[in-house]
């Protein structure tokens, strides 16, 4: 090496040999093979995944946005200030001081929780609260300091009749007790108000019907509160159902597992309430008459008389959540069972609560020879003394979909119509073969198990253009639009009914222990009698409303 | 810059060349796939980060613009570091770069007692995993560099007219040679 430094050396570097040479690019085979692996691999797995994509044509394209939120704002009435109103006013875009500063400070606790940013980002829908209704003061009071923004102090109104008169008042949001949702509705439809009701739509069978025919013939426009018809895997959902991806449907599986306080409406008593802040006989209205109690106030979700327990506040969002993407209508048949298991504290609804719908006549698809399509169970099963999350599974000859926020379709074993794929392997029972996750702006077939982990953990939002949004937004979004440019929103009148007679049935059929059916020509109730529901308080008192 | 002369027996020599291929070819390849999916993003498996430094990645993963640098910066890291490990270019600073993204990767998802995370693992681990093995495997690498002798460096630091080091085989044989010619 020193004889090296005598040497004169080229001028601009050392000369360059064979062996160099050689040993500099040592490692270029390697990289070809490197690429030759590598694009091989790719192009295996594309074919695969297109393959299975063409055969499945599924598109999971977003719906088109809302029409523009430009022009005058639209006067809103917010009638109810409890849990579900404020996260409602939050959907419009209006929170209380109290609601941001606890968001903040819990931001700086958790990292993980964008709730403050979230609301924050929020799109505008230029919306005014001119008016809130609320019997409880403190309730009120809070809906005037969240609706207030520059200077637009809401009025408060100690009567919904006394809103709905007001001519500053274009739409209103109900989310009161089930009690009150129709004969407010009702009474809004007939002011010519637009109206955005909680679900469910109804308490009682009769209320129902004169909802329809009010609604029907009015011009407003009219929403239930099932945002998740806004979720974009349920869209894609509605397309893998049209393209009879899963063949034909026998069951489906939807459930409910809580198990805490809270999920068993042990809803906080405020501290402030009293006969002198609650309007007691304005919140009874249409209920049985009984001394002020606090706790039927609060946690009305307890008792038949203010609601009907699991049936109303979450088995309507599983058929709803169904019936967006089957469209199957009301059931023939509904049977119900279950019983108070763990929260007896003096509750009249059941904590157990297993609901079967019958569709025999209902035909999603098939791949089979005549006569094996037709027909389907619904089942609703849901407990509030355990948590174990059970996926919903929509059952069909050919595949199964798990649908959440995430989306995933499983080949059957013994599918007619995919059994070549599976044969040769290019599909497997246990696996995914087609997956859609909102937070990705692809799709993927034969998906990893990660994908689905996220899913479950509940780290995937609904998303639009790559941005999380919340999905009562956007149903409250389109809602508006239909108010400022025409149109139907995704869940009227002709869902909210099927949503309410499927989810009264199933409360009717467990209080009076038989089957209750459905007549689809004569539009009514089949082996029930009035006398019956208005025994159990299914039916208006007409008496009682008389007097 | 001098080079060292490291006295490599052939057998090491060719082990650490290949360790350092094999690692680059990981990264290259870990690149690459996400190169080629355009949805691809680090953001679940930010969301999905424990230990003491989960709060900044949840930062990082909240924030859309920040995200769109790390992924940018992680896709082409992998693919750029990978070409510098398995080609032997600029060896000592892909290598360096190699132990900093690792080291982010490691620290996301440390391996401690009493922590699920939602990315299943496909082994078992406990405070060590493959992240920081491999970290480790580029640690060796710098320490015990090999791209001058093998590797595209080599060409470079002639251009450079810069010294290049040779294996001790190498350098016993042509040591002989010039003992026979003097």
């Amino acid at each position: 090496m020193e004889n090296n430094k005598d040497k004169k050396q080229p001028e601009g570097g050392q000369q360059i040999n064979r062996r160099d040479i050689i040993r500099g690019l040592a490692a270029l085979p390697v990289l070809g093979v490197f690429f030759l692996g590598a694009s091989a691999k790719k192009s295996s797995d594309e074919s695969l995944k297109q393959r299975i994509l063409e055969e499945l044509n599924v598109e999971a394209t977003p719906p088109p946005p809302s029409g523009s939120m430009a022009g005058d704002p639209i006067r809103l009435g917010i009638i109810g200030f409890g849990i579900r109103g404020e996260q409602l006013m939050r959907a419009l875009g209006f929170a209380s001081k109290e609601w941001k500063e606890q968001m903040k400070k819990s931001a700086l606790e958790n990292p993980k929780d964008s709730r403050l940013k979230d609301f924050l980002s929020q799109e505008n829908l230029n919306v005014r609260i001119t008016g809130v209704c609320d019997v409880f003061d403190v309730h009120a009071e809070q809906a005037i300091e969240a609706g207030t923004i520059d200077g637009n102090k809401p009025k408060r109104y100690r009567h919904y009749q006394e809103m709905l008169e007001s001519p500053d008042i274009d739409a209103v949001v109900i989310a009161t007790p089930d009690h009150w949702h129709a004969p407010m509705a009702i009474a809004a439809a007939q002011a010519g108000k637009h109206v955005y009701v909680e679900k469910c739509m109804t308490h009682k069978f009769d209320e129902t019907f004169e909802l329809y025919d009010v609604v029907k013939n009015s011009n407003i426009k009219f929403q239930v509160g099932h945002q998740h018809r806004q979720t974009q895997s349920f869209l894609t959902a509605q397309d893998i159902i049209k393209k009879n991806v899963l063949g034909h449907i026998s069951l489906v599986e939807t459930n409910t597992n809580r198990n805490s306080d809270n999920g068993a409406w042990q809803y906080p008593i405020h501290e402030k309430a009293s006969q002198q802040t609650i309007d007691w006989q304005q919140f009874i209205g249409n209920a049985p008459q009984i001394p002020f109690n606090k706790e039927h106030f609060f946690r009305w979700r307890k008792w038949w008389a203010y609601g009907t327990g699991l049936a109303s506040d979450l088995l309507t969002h599983d058929y709803d959540r169904i019936n967006c993407v089957l469209n199957m209508g009301i059931p023939k048949t509904v049977m119900a069972s279950g019983g108070i298991y763990t929260h007896r504290d003096g509750r009249t609804v059941p904590d157990v609560f297993q609901v079967n719908m019958e569709f025999p006549e209902f035909i999603s698809g098939t791949s089979q020879e005549p006569g094996k399509e037709k027909g389907m169970t619904f089942v609703y099963s849901a407990t509030l003394g355990n948590q174990y999350s059970r996926p919903t599974l929509l059952m069909g000859h050919d595949a199964t979909m798990e649908l959440g926020n995430a989306l995933f379709v499983y080949p059957d074993a013994r599918s007619t119509r995919y059994q070549e794929m599976l044969n040769k392997g290019t599909i497997q029972p246990g696996t995914p073969m087609y997956a859609y996750d909102p937070a990705a702006s692809g799709v993927d077939a034969v998906t990893s198990a990660t994908a689905k982990y996220f899913a479950d953990k509940g780290l995937l939002y609904t998303y639009r253009d790559g941005k999380r949004v919340d999905s009562t937004s956007l149903h409250m979004r389109e809602w508006l639009s239909t108010i400022r440019h025409g149109g139907t929103p995704s869940c009227g009148i002709e869902p909210g009914f099927e949503e309410a007679i499927s989810a009264l049935m199933a409360c009717a059929s467990y209080r009076l222990g038989k089957r209750i059916g459905w007549d689809h020509e004569k539009r009514e109730l089949v082996n029930v009698s009035d006398d019956e529901l208005l025994e159990i308080g299914m039916m208006t008192d007409k008496k009682m409303a008389m007097m | 810059m001098k080079a060292k002369s490291i006295d490599y027996s052939s057998g090491q020599l060719i082990s650490l060349v290949i360790l350092r291929m094999l690692i680059g070819w990981h990264f290259l390849y870990e690149g690459v796939v996400k190169l080629w999916n355009p949805s691809w993003s680090a953001r679940g498996y930010l969301l999905d980060s424990e230990g003491p430094a989960a709060g900044l990645f949840y930062s990082m993963a909240n924030n859309p613009d920040v995200m769109n640098v790390v992924d940018t910066l992680n896709v082409w890291g992998l693919v750029l570091i990978g070409l510098g490990l398995l080609l032997g270019a600029l060896s000592r600073w892909a290598a360096i770069g190699g132990i900093v993204l690792l080291a982010f990767y490691y620290l996301s998802h440390p391996p401690l007692v009493g922590v699920e995370y939602a990315l299943p693992s496909e082994g078992s681990y406990l405070l060590v995993n493959k992240n920081l093995i491999e970290l480790f495997g580029l640690a060796v690498i710098v320490a015990f560099p090999t791209s001058k002798i093998i590797g595209l460096d080599r060409l470079i630091a002639k251009a450079m007219n810069r010294e290049v080091p040779e294996e001790a085989a190498a350098k016993t044989e042509s040591t002989e040679r010039e003992k026979v010619s003097a």
